[in-house]
């Protein structure tokens, strides 16, 4: 079991993602937007949309610096575990609670309104479910292992994950950890290998380029291409 | 000097009767698909009237188009790029779809399906958005032939704005006054501050053609373009979550037919041909400081086909033969650069728009004959443009940022023709100084009229094909690097599915061919069997 969850279930999530990529890259480009719901309703969005991105976007950082840097690093620099925890727990939690804030809002937005309700497909409903899960788990194993110096997963957690791109997984690491830490660690990998398969898929198209790219983009008509082109995946059919 | 070509439209708005045949007939081509049940490529809408989506000209609200920074230079009214990146988590200037109309249907099943009672059984109105049973409030055209202007006439952003200048004589005259119908379609700008606005870059502008379109399979729905446009003529396709505009009928385009709502149009109102323009200029012009300057601006632009210098760059640059002869022949530059009867929309939105319209003449006319006057005497109607101030200052809002000069201009060349005309069907020897009043001659004002009054169908729409163009590049690509069938979704053989050929993709169906000339052949006979 431990083999499977700390030395195989990474792999597979990291896997389905790359994966899931390509494939959604290949042969659903149509597919991949944001599914924006905005059109229906504007003024909850306004609020909860910018709190939930904001609030994941600082989650995202605080989780790549917990796990990547060493803490032989930050030692290194001075900052106890001490200064550590507080900064992580502080931090963290504030960027949390911005986080389910946001999206507790959008979610009583997506249920209320009705038009947005009915745009709300399965596959939402699953990826709210797995987000959530995440995303709660996390304060939850955060918050509960607050007191005093905290749970040290600096030299547990982080060390396995890092050991996971050395492909020499270090799975005896993961053995003591909290178990609310092993639950939010292996939603998140669920969640992981979910993002090409669901509307999350948006985040790898995050416009970076648009601060370099000229105002005005020109384009010529591909030769190759004259008349219509086969109907593709995602694409309404126009052949009866 | 950089020559584009840009195939451009006029639309002769007196000649507009406001039969909407050119926004059901786009709407049966391009948007009767599910997500799409609110938008209008083409809509018409009267003028004085809120427009669709309602109050889209108050750019204070929606923030489209450019505007002028400190230091004079263009700058996205909605944000520069570091503003739109930072604010992409939601678009506090995006219309609701409140602000455009809910779409519905009808509940039609009851009307067969109703067991037997005592009423009547009805279909009522259930919303495409809810599935519930909605009441019907607004929609694209509620203020249609100025319905309901007593109550919503003054919400109207440029009759908001003349009364702010003109004083109060405009309330009393207003609603007695005039209407027109304005038909709208994208301008296909040469300055499109959607395109600047897509953070994905997938919306662009054609090289070859200046049509302004959005790939799909590079949009990811970040709703930029809709605020960026201030026509709000791209829309966002709820179902597919996609930005979706008009195509200017691309694929007909490209063949040599005129765009859909051109070709039905009923009145015969609209105009479609070729215009050069100076790309290497776009950004100065649109960079003018005075909003008023912009139409002089972008009259300076426009290249003469007839000059030796421009046909020598236009080689150069690339532009195919029959496109420059069609750029001589071009109704849209005649009527734009050489009469000036022609005016831009908004040209204050600074994105250089490329479907012009010839003002209305009709209000004044009617005006006047109403008061017992002789509508047509030419010393009546130059008095009557100058008077009647109202719609003038209320077009110049509309076309030229203001600036009545232009519209008078314009309007009074449009009634020198009726005067200069109406002499000749009488019989009697045409006045010469009409035409010299307004700075034309006398064949000059005969050949406006051939165009304005009697073109037909080739004559009003000249449209150089894509082909000749394709023809001379596949030329120069003899030798190219790969197979050239060997594309996505090609019969080539790069072209594999995951599973093999033919797995992952559809076939094209199989349809009998078409060939331009049989198709243009067809729709210009006179009689149906030839």
């Amino acid at each position: 079991m431990t083999t499977f969850l700390w030395g195989a279930l990474p792999y597979i999530a990291f896997a389905l993602l790359i994966a899931g990529l390509v494939w959604r890259h290949r042969y659903d480009k149509f597919g991949w937007t944001t599914r924006s719901s905005q059109v229906y309703e504007s003024k909850l969005l306004n609020i909860a949309s910018p709190a939930f991105h904001y609030g994941i976007l600082f989650v995202l950082v605080g989780h790549l610096i917990g796990l990547f840097v060493p803490e032989s690093w930050t030692e290194s620099l001075g900052i106890r575990e001490r200064t550590y925890h507080l900064f992580s727990l502080y931090g963290g939690t504030a960027a949390g609670a911005l986080t389910v804030l946001g999206i507790l809002l959008l979610i009583y937005r997506r249920r209320t309104n009705s038009p947005v309700f009915r745009a709300t497909t399965v596959n939402d409903k699953l990826m709210y479910v797995v987000l959530l899960g995440a995303i709660v788990l996390g304060m939850i194993a955060k918050l509960t292992h607050a007191s005093g110096d905290g749970y040290n997963y600096r030299q547990t957690i982080a060390p396995w994950a890092r050991s996971l791109f050395t492909l020499r997984p270090r799975t005896e690491l993961m053995q003591g950890v909290p178990v609310l830490y092993q639950v939010h660690a292996v939603i998140g990998m669920a969640l992981i290998a979910l993002v090409p398969y669901t509307r999350l898929v948006h985040m790898f198209s995050a416009p970076v380029q648009y601060l370099f790219r000229p105002y005005v983009v020109y384009r010529s008509r591909d030769p190759r291409q004259l008349g219509p082109r086969p109907a593709r995946p995602g694409w309404e059919k126009t052949d009866a | 000097m950089r020559p584009m070509a840009q195939i451009a439209m006029v639309m002769n708005l007196d000649k507009c009767i406001g039969c909407h045949t050119c926004s059901v007939t786009c709407k049966q081509a391009w948007t009767n698909r599910d997500g799409m049940e609110y938008v209008w490529f083409n809509n018409v809408e009267t003028r004085p009237g809120q427009g669709y989506p309602r109050r889209y000209e108050d750019q204070d609200k929606w923030r489209g188009g450019w505007e002028l920074n400190k230091r004079g230079a263009l700058k996205l009214k909605g944000g520069g790029r570091f503003r739109k990146l930072a604010g992409i988590f939601s678009n506090p200037r995006l219309p609701e779809i409140k602000d455009y109309y809910e779409p519905w249907t009808y509940d039609y099943k009851n009307l067969t399906d109703a067991p037997l009672g005592d009423d009547f059984p009805v279909a009522r109105p259930v919303s495409q958005l809810t599935g519930k049973p909605m009441k019907i409030e607004w929609s694209s055209n509620w203020d249609d032939s100025l319905a309901g202007a007593p109550e919503h006439g003054d919400q109207d952003p440029m009759v908001q704005r003349v009364r702010r200048q003109a004083a109060e004589k405009v309330k009393f005259a207003f609603e007695q006054t005039f209407m027109f119908y304005l038909p709208r379609i994208c301008e296909h700008c040469l300055n499109p501050s959607c395109v600047a606005s897509c953070p994905s870059g997938a919306m662009y502008k054609r090289a070859e053609d200046g049509i302004v379109l959005v790939d799909q399979d590079r949009c990811r729905g970040w709703r930029m373009c809709v605020t960026g446009c201030p026509y709000k003529k791209v829309y966002f396709n709820h179902r597919t979550g996609k930005a979706e505009k008009c195509t200017f009928c691309y694929p007909r385009v490209e063949v040599g037919l005129p765009t859909v709502c051109s070709e039905t149009c009923v009145g015969r109102l609209r105009y479609l041909g070729v215009i050069l323009y100076d790309a290497d200029k776009v950004t100065a012009a649109a960079s003018t400081p005075s909003e008023q300057d912009l139409y002089e601006a972008q009259l300076g632009i426009f290249l003469d086909p007839e000059d030796p210098v421009v046909q020598r760059a236009a080689e150069e640059a690339g532009i195919p033969y029959d496109w420059m002869e069609a750029a001589r022949r071009s109704p849209v530059h005649a009527l734009v650069g050489k009469y000036r009867v022609a005016l831009p929309l908004h040209p204050e939105y600074r994105t250089m728009p490329m479907v012009w319209y010839i003002p209305p003449l009709s209000p004044v006319v009617d005006a006047l004959t109403e008061t017992g006057h002789d509508g047509e005497d030419l010393d009546n109607l130059f008095g009557a443009i100058d008077t009647l101030r109202i719609p003038l200052e209320y077009l110049a809002e509309i076309f030229t940022a203001g600036d009545v000069g232009p519209v008078r201009a314009s309007l009074g060349r449009l009634a020198a023709m009726r005067s200069h005309m109406r002499a000749i069907n009488l019989g009697e020897p045409p006045d010469t100084s009409i035409a010299s009043s307004v700075g034309m001659e006398s064949a000059e004002i005969e050949e406006m009229y051939r165009l304005l009054a009697i073109a037909k169908y080739e004559d009003r729409y000249v449209i150089p094909t894509a082909a000749v163009g394709d023809a001379r590049r596949l030329e120069e690509s003899a030798l190219p690097d790969g197979c050239s069938l060997d594309y996505d979704g090609g019969p080539g053989m790069g072209g594999d599915g995951p599973f093999g050929q033919d797995s992952g993709r559809k076939q094209l169906p199989l349809v009998s061919v078409e060939s331009f000339h049989a198709l243009r052949k067809r729709q210009t006979a006179d009689r149906e069997d030839t």
